[in-house]
């Protein structure tokens, strides 16, 4: 028995963004540890890294590749994915560079946890095998959970860390105990190897309960109620820039190894997951809907928000077909970077050295800041899903695949939901150009933010006129999940 | 043969006793120190029965980390062990309630095998032939799933760092070494060599 160096070669090369973005981050570790003051050369070093990373993605070569025992895929679906998380990071770092500042939080340990989460966040992406599924989430939330908590002279702060710590631990104790199950009745922790136990001895009882445990750690990860408790109070006590993060790019990855669950090693098992699946998203929609109303902290309400999104992108789950895959990629492109432009304009809110986060503090924001105003307004009428913005087609799409798969009422909930929803992103935007103006906020935007709240805008408004790149590669990355 | 199993009875045999002594030993110092001898033979079970590899994890694990864990705190903390003595008879019942249980799923376990003979092919994978099993597992454990033990190597980074963010506060006054200074010092800055006049003094 002697070591296939050759094989052992390919599966190293297959992983390369990987092992480029754990050298890098490693490597900056030692620079932010012998220069100390130099945070914003390891913040733009990790961008760089990131960026590196990202290329490294793109380049890779085209189809499916297994690799270390075929517990890690490399395929379209996981190079989509993978891109969108990294843009998500990248993007998250560099809002944080000015508020950071502002709150005397800056500290270079800050974009490496991000790099090290986004890290996880790639192997849970590439996971063939139950194992490095729970190692990549583990490390995402660990880093997570540290970043939770890292204004840590903030009472809210540390305890925004520690429930996210509590509950998320026994989110992973839920998981594994579901692995566990899953490992002992089919008797392989490879996706591969469970596919085919299923499709030949069908879902058993064990199985199946396994399967629930599973779903629900991951249902915890996406934040679907009714495991969704811990999101409002994290969402609010985190810092701004570690809230924008957390909504960019760690549900992606989460949404994005859901799918590759579902449609993986429990492809045969579709009548038992769907009835959870469609449970969790009518449940999300509706408590994201109602819940958000009475909020006054535009913070929870971003919290609420991203609830309802994720029911809606499970509807796309839902439908079980290519298309509603592809749906569910498109929602989670358009929702992050909608969410990443109206978290830009909630780290502008600053008045006497201080961050304020009630929606009655952007009040007169029109007549101040006309330009910023305009743009949020866009992004709320994006969330709400109103044509011809982006978040329209974001929902068009899933609810199509929806109707196809002849999912009539979960559409009709989903289309009830948003209408009710549109109240409390209206009222955003009625405070912004009707109330009593408040007072200032103390500077205008920074040129990075400026940068990404543009680009943001930019996208949401003029999706409509070039869909097709984004939609065409949404739809090669979904038909690389079903063989 | 004859020498492998006298060489268990007796492992055995002061295993038993010392784990005996653990619980029965007035002086808790003492206690901890049997504890490390049962390891050590539990360790030497584990070499006679060809798991070498487990045996040197009991030692280095239990014996190194654990066992010397036990001893600071016994030696360091101030816990009046007489008082925690007190109720020692109380537990008796109990403990042997748990003996017994545990006895009684051994010998069921063991009957099973002997009943069934076929059970002891749902065996997990034998260690292969001719490798020791510390090489077999390391064979596995850095060529196909090199790729988990280096992510969990990147979560013990992270603990790490989430450790020092967390809690790691430079405070103001303490002295601290420089290694930078120390070296660029220069004789002119260090030493002073005034002129002493005789009866004078400085």
């Amino acid at each position: 028995m002697t070591v296939d160096m050759a094989q052992f070669n390919a599966d190293l090369w297959a992983t390369i963004p990987e092992v480029a973005l754990a050298c890098g981050a490693m490597l900056l570790l030692m620079l932010g540890v012998f220069a100390e003051k130099r945070t914003t050369l390891v913040t733009w070093g990790c961008v760089a890294v990131l960026a590196i990373t990202a290329h490294l993605v793109a380049t890779s070569s085209d189809g499916t590749v297994l690799a270390f025992g075929s517990t890690v895929i490399v395929d379209p679906f996981a190079r989509f994915a993978k891109l969108l998380v990294l843009g998500g990071s990248a993007i998250a770092m560099l809002m944080s560079i000015d508020y950071l500042k502002d709150e005397k939080l800056t500290r270079f340990e800050y974009p490496l946890l991000v790099a090290l989460a986004t890290l996880g966040m790639l192997m849970m992406i590439s996971a063939n095998d139950l194992i490095v599924l729970y190692v990549g989430l583990e490390l995402q939330s660990l880093a997570l959970y540290v970043l939770a908590s890292f204004a840590r002279d903030n009472a809210r702060s540390t305890e925004a860390g520690l429930k996210y710590f509590v509950l998320g631990a026994l989110s992973s104790g839920m998981l594994l105990y579901g692995a566990s199950l899953v490992y002992g009745f089919s008797g392989t922790t490879t996706f591969a190897g469970i596919a085919q136990v299923i499709a030949q001895d069908g879902v058993g009882t064990g199985l199946m309960i396994g399967l629930v445990f599973v779903l629900a750690g991951l249902a915890f990860k996406v934040s679907a109620v009714p495991f969704h408790m811990w999101t409002p109070d994290v969402y609010e006590g985190s810092p701004t820039p570690v809230t924008a993060f957390f909504a960019a790019a760690p549900k992606i990855a989460a949404m994005a190894l859901f799918l590759r669950v579902v449609f993986g090693p429990f492809a045969g098992a579709e009548p038992q997951w769907m009835q959870i699946v469609i449970f969790l998203s009518i449940a999300s929609m509706i408590l994201g809907a109602l819940a958000a109303i009475g909020q006054s902290n535009i913070k929870r309400l971003m919290a609420y928000s991203s609830i309802g999104h994720m029911g809606y992108a499970l509807i796309g789950f839902a439908a079980g077909s290519q298309a509603g895959a592809q749906g569910v990629l498109i929602y989670l492109v358009i929702y992050m970077i909608t969410t990443v432009g109206t978290f830009v304009c909630i780290l502008l809110m600053r008045r006497d050295g201080k961050a304020v986060e009630n929606v009655e503090d952007l009040a007169g924001l029109s007549q101040r800041d006309p330009t910023t105003a305009y743009l949020l307004a866009i992004l709320m009428f994006s969330l709400i899903g109103i044509p011809p913005l982006a978040g329209f087609w974001g929902k068009w799409f899933v609810f199509l695949a929806a109707i196809e798969s002849k999912l009539y009422l979960l559409a009709i909930i989903g289309f009830v939901t948003s209408v009710i929803g549109a109240f409390y992103y209206l009222r955003v935007i009625k405070v912004m150009f009707f109330d009593k103006p408040a007072a200032p906020f103390e500077k205008p935007l920074g040129s990075v933010n400026a940068a990404v709240l543009a680009a943001s805008s930019a996208f949401v408004i003029f999706f409509v006129v070039v869909p097709a790149p984004l939609v065409e590669a949404a739809g090669v990355a979904a038909k690389s999940l079903f063989p | 043969m004859l020498l492998a199993t006298i060489a268990f009875y007796l492992f055995s045999g002061v295993l038993i006793a010392a784990a005996l002594m653990v619980v029965s030993a007035r002086n808790p110092v003492h206690s901890v120190l049997f504890l490390i001898l049962a390891f050590f033979n539990a360790a030497a079970l584990f070499v006679l029965l060809g798991a070498e590899f487990l045996a040197m994890v009991l030692v280095v694990v239990y014996v190194g980390a654990v066992a010397v864990l036990f001893l600071f705190v016994v030696m360091m903390l101030d816990i009046d062990f007489v008082e925690l003595r007190q109720g020692f008879l109380n537990y008796v019942p109990v403990g042997l309630t748990i003996g017994l249980v545990l006895l009684a799923e051994l010998v069921i376990l063991g009957s099973a095998w002997a009943v069934a003979p076929a059970a002891s092919a749902g065996y997990a994978h034998p260690t292969p032939e001719g490798v020791t099993n510390t090489e077999a597992l390391g064979r596995i454990l850095y060529t196909n799933y090199v790729h988990v033990f280096q992510g969990a190597g990147m979560v013990l980074l992270v603990a790490m760092i989430g450790a020092i963010v967390l809690t790691l506060r430079h405070r103001e006054g303490v002295k601290r070494q420089n290694v930078r200074t120390q070296v660029g010092r220069r004789r002119a800055e260090a030493v002073e060599l005034p002129k002493v006049r005789p009866g004078e003094g400085l």
